[in-house]
Formats: structure tokens, sequence, C-alpha cells
């Protein structure tokens, strides 16, 4: 079954700004899906018309096949949202907030109490549960809208940014908080700015940009798109700078060289070279983010097209 | 689904009514303290000068308009500034995302203010017995009219919140129309003190029927019939909540 299924989606706001120029997307119930998109793109918009934040021009939205015109409520009720910015009260408490909004979505106070413990505990803020929201953390505040958004229990949880501004530590706890709650069922939708992020995290993405959607494939199709990687490596300091050959190769200064290696070519004729000529590699790293590079260049070719069609 | 909205319906009003306790200082002292000198300046010490009114002595007379004239300030400014709050912190998301029917959104924020105009009511009648013999004439048009003035008035709160776009939009109504509306309404006299000509233009003043009703429950006098005065509360309150709910229904001022 499609957890969501988008077809035709349209938004013209008042100001006659076109954020979304008739997208299709279908995500797949258990997956994890990115949204990707620079600023301005749409994926907030897209993300604000599926949540009912924001009202469509046209087009149809189905969440789990009921569709956002006729069957709202039950939509709804298949959606945790966990926004961009900060939304909630804060004077209120952790808990007051959480079993709140169990509340809206009907779920019984005694029975959004115990939620509110597991998913506080959890999202290791149990302790703070009496604490005006407010005082916590901005890492905290974004792990309390993560708990919020699970108290109803949804089927698919919608996640716009929710690592912005949030140190790495907390971040890599909030990836394997969220691949857990993946793993247990939960269809997640995630945008993000940190391409590692949903290279990491995600099976299937869609790249959005200017209103349109300019990719729509899984990870993995993406990445292998990608022949070519580039390759730094740590070397001992070198009183002759060593050289490769078959390879395209820049020796930056006397300890560290960068390499290009075709997909189809691999590592290990550069390490054999290396060997020969008494070259030991300390450490390697990738010089790039691999999705970075390709996101950016889907962009461009993306808009490329359009100015040519134009 | 009946019982889901009657859960999301308690949630909202346990919150409206746990957000007005906290600020205690700001929601419930202050009608208590003003009241208080309304009734020691205007009851005890004006008021001796002026002798009966209605058949009762001024303070007396003055009491119900003054329980209703905090009932009406306290109704407005809750849930006014409640919403106003919701959407300035964007946390009536947390609602609009929610299977909540608009019209439990629109019956919650009201009920918050209802809960409020209530416990004013309570309190600055307990101080009011200080000053005078508080008598009940006929306790059930009091509880009507009180429910029915503070839901029609915490109503158009939320219509003013909803159109609001800065904090000084939800202040603008209560200081140049409910002000001058509540203090020409009969809180403090009798409109048959007034030239027939003003009595008349009084009587288009909703304000007036308020609090006469409110009057006509504590001491059997009103200057105009309790029945009307019911009437036009009932027509009042279908009126504004259709608004308030189509304003809800349509987005205006909460979604994009």
């Amino acid at each position: 079954m499609k957890a969501l299924d988008i077809s035709g989606l349209t938004k013209t706001y008042k100001g006659g700004t076109q954020a979304l120029k008739g997208i299709d997307l279908e995500v797949n119930e258990g997956d994890f899906f990115a949204l990707l998109g620079p600023n301005g793109a749409g994926k907030s918009t897209t993300i604000g018309v599926v949540s009912s934040l924001v009202n469509k021009s046209s087009g149809e939205v189905k969440v789990f096949g009921h569709s956002l015109d006729s069957a709202l409520v039950d939509a709804k009720s298949c959606i945790g949202l966990v926004p961009q910015e900060f939304n909630f009260n804060q004077f209120e408490t952790l808990a007051q907030i959480v079993i709140n909004q169990a509340g809206y979505y009907g779920v019984p106070r005694d029975i959004a109490k115990q939620r509110a413990e597991k998913y506080l505990k959890q999202l290791d803020l149990w302790e703070k549960r009496d604490q005006p929201a407010r005082e916590l953390s901005g890492g905290m505040k974004r792990r309390l809208m993560i708990a919020r958004a699970l108290m109803h229990e949804p089927k698919m949880l919608i996640l716009d940014e929710p690592t912005a501004g949030v140190d790495i530590e907390i971040r890599r706890s909030m990836w394997t908080f969220l691949k857990e709650i993946n793993q247990q069922g939960i269809t997640i939708i995630l945008t993000t700015h940190y391409l590692e992020e949903a290279e990491m995290l995600c099976r299937n993405i869609a790249i959005i940009d200017k209103g349109i959607i300019v990719e729509n494939t899984s990870m993995k199709a993406l990445l292998s798109q990608l022949n070519m990687e580039t390759f730094v490596l740590d070397l001992p300091v070198q009183s002759k700078p060593p050289s490769l050959t078959g390879f395209e190769f820049r020796n930056l200064n006397d300890h560290t060289m960068e390499v290009d290696v075709l997909k189809d070519v691999g590592l290990n004729d550069v390490f054999k070279q290396l060997s020969e000529q008494g070259v030991t590699v300390l450490s390697m790293r990738n010089k790039a983010n691999r999705l970075e590079e390709l996101f950016v260049r889907m962009v461009e070719s993306g808009r490329d097209k359009k100015a040519g069609a134009a | 689904m009946a019982n889901r909205n009657f859960t999301a319906l308690r949630t909202i009003w346990i919150k409206e009514c746990t957000r007005f306790l906290r600020i205690w200082v700001q929601t419930l002292v202050p009608p208590a303290i003003t009241m208080s000198l309304y009734f020691v300046i205007f009851g005890s010490l004006i008021g001796k000068r002026i002798g009966e009114m209605g058949g009762f002595s001024y303070m007396e007379f003055i009491v119900p308009g003054l329980i209703m004239m905090s009932v009406i300030t306290n109704s407005y400014a809750n849930v006014s500034s409640s919403f106003f709050s919701a959407k300035f912190q964007r946390n009536i998301e947390e609602l609009l995302i929610a299977p909540v029917p608009n019209w439990i959104i629109v019956l919650g924020f009201v009920g918050g203010g209802v809960a409020r105009a209530i416990l004013i009511g309570i309190i600055v009648t307990c101080v009011s017995m200080f000053f005078v013999d508080i008598q009940i004439h006929n306790l059930a048009i009091i509880i009507i009219t009180l429910l029915l003035t503070s839901s029609l008035f915490a109503t158009a709160g939320l219509i003013n919140a909803v159109f609001a776009k800065t904090f000084d939009d939800i202040s603008l109504v209560p200081t140049f129309v409910l002000t001058p509306l509540t203090y020409l309404g009969g809180v403090f006299y009798s409109l048959t003190l007034l030239p027939e000509f003003w009595q008349w233009v009084s009587k288009a003043n909703p304000i007036v029927y308020m609090v006469n009703g409110f009057r006509y429950g504590f001491l059997g006098v009103s200057d105009v019939n309790y029945m009307v005065s019911l009437g036009l509360l009932v027509g009042f309150n279908v009126v504004l909540f259709t608004i308030a709910y189509q304003l809800i229904n349509r987005g205006v001022g909460i979604r994009s």
C-alpha cells in the first residue's frame, strides 16, 4: 500500500507565488524517504499540504488510501508531524505538551500519560517532564517535537529538518531512534539539509526544485549515477611527490594527495602503485559528500533543461 | 468518533483552564481588586449620596452590573489573548494537524473563556458580599444569562483573535468598543434616568440587555423584558458561533 500518494499537486499562494507546479510523488508503506531540495524549492509547502496546514490549489493527496478531500479525519490520524520551527507553547511543561497532543487525537488521558512516559523516556526527556519547554536546549526541543508527534502512534512520521541546529552527538542518537521506529513499521518522510543524513537513513529519495520533482528514485540507484569519486589520501611527509599512472591525481602538499577514481576501476591499483613507491597511506576520505555532488548536479541540470525549454 | 471528539474538547478545555490558572496573578486577581475599588468608591462613598435606584440601595443596584462587567471583559480577554498567542507561537498548528473538527476547536476555546468568566463572576460576587447582602430573585436566569453572555463574548474574542495580526489588534476592540458599551450599558444607572431619546438609543446597545437580564435574576427589576434579553443572547450566540466556525473552517489567519 502507498503511505503517501500525491498527484498533480499545485499550490499558488495569495501573492501569486507558485510554490508547487503539479508534483506527483509516491511513498511506500514502511519506507524511509528523503525529500530534498534547496531553500524555497517547495519541500515545506508539500509537507504543509499533506499535514493540512496549507490549503492546496489543486491535485490530490492520499494518505494510506485516505483522500484529504473526502476522508480528512482518517488521513490526519495516520500522520505525525515534526515541523521545522518550534511550535509548542513555551510556557507549558513537556508532559502537558505531549499529553494534550494525544488528547487532540482522541487518546484518553490515562493512556496518554503512559505513552508520555514511554516516548519521553525513549527520547531522554523524562527527567525534564515537569519543566516548561522554554527551559530546554535546542536539541531537547527537537526531541520533544518528535515525542509529541508520536503520541497518537501514527503510521507515518513526517520530519521537516529534524536535526537542524543539533549537535552531532544528539543528531546521531536521533538517527538511531528514527531507524528503530522505522524498523518497527512507521513510514518516515524526511526533509533535511544534511545530505549525509539522507544518505545514511533513507532508502528512497525525491529531489524537488522550484516546485517540480526533478528526481524520484532509490538512494542506491541515485548514487550509482555517480561514476567517479574523489578521494583524499593522507601520507607521511614525502621528499619526492608520488605519482600514479592511469589516474587523475593532484599532490596538494608534501603529505596530501587527491585522486579521482572511476567506479569500475576501484582503489586497489592506487594502493598497489603507492606501495611500489614505498608510500604508506595513513588515512583516506571522500573529498565531498557523494550525495551532495549529485544533488547539486541534479538541481543544476533541472534548471538548465528549463532554461533550454524557455 | 463521538468519544474522540469529546476527548479532544475536554483536552482543549483543560489546556485553556490550566493557562489562565497558571497566570492567576494576571487573570484572577486584577478583577477582584478593580471591583473592590468600584464597590468602595461608587457603592460605599458616592452611592450613599445617590440614595435609592429602582427601589434598591445604589450598592445593591450596581452589584449585578459590576459582576456582568467582569464577566464580559474576562471572557473576551481570555479567548482573544489565548487564541492569538496560539497563532503567534504557532501552537495552533497542534490542533490544525489533528483530526479535531473545527466546531470542537471553537467550542473548546469558548469553553475556556466561559470557565474563566464563571470563576471571575464567583470571585466578584464573593467580594461584593463584604459590601452588601446579595439577594437572588431567580437563580436560573442568573445562571443562563451568565453562561450565554460569557459564551457570546468569548466567541467575539475568538473572532477578534482570528483577524488580529499584532497584540495591539486584540486590545482595540476592548478599549474602543467594549468599555464604552459596558459603561453606557446601564451598569451604573437605570435607563429610566435618561431622557426618552437616549433611552431609545441605549436600547440599541446589546450590553443593556445582558446587564438588565442579569439584574432581573438578582433583584427582580429590569429596564427591559428579561425574555427579550435571553432571546437576544441566544440569537447573538448563534450568529457569532457560526461566524467563528466559518472563519476557522476557511482557515482565515491560520492556514496559508
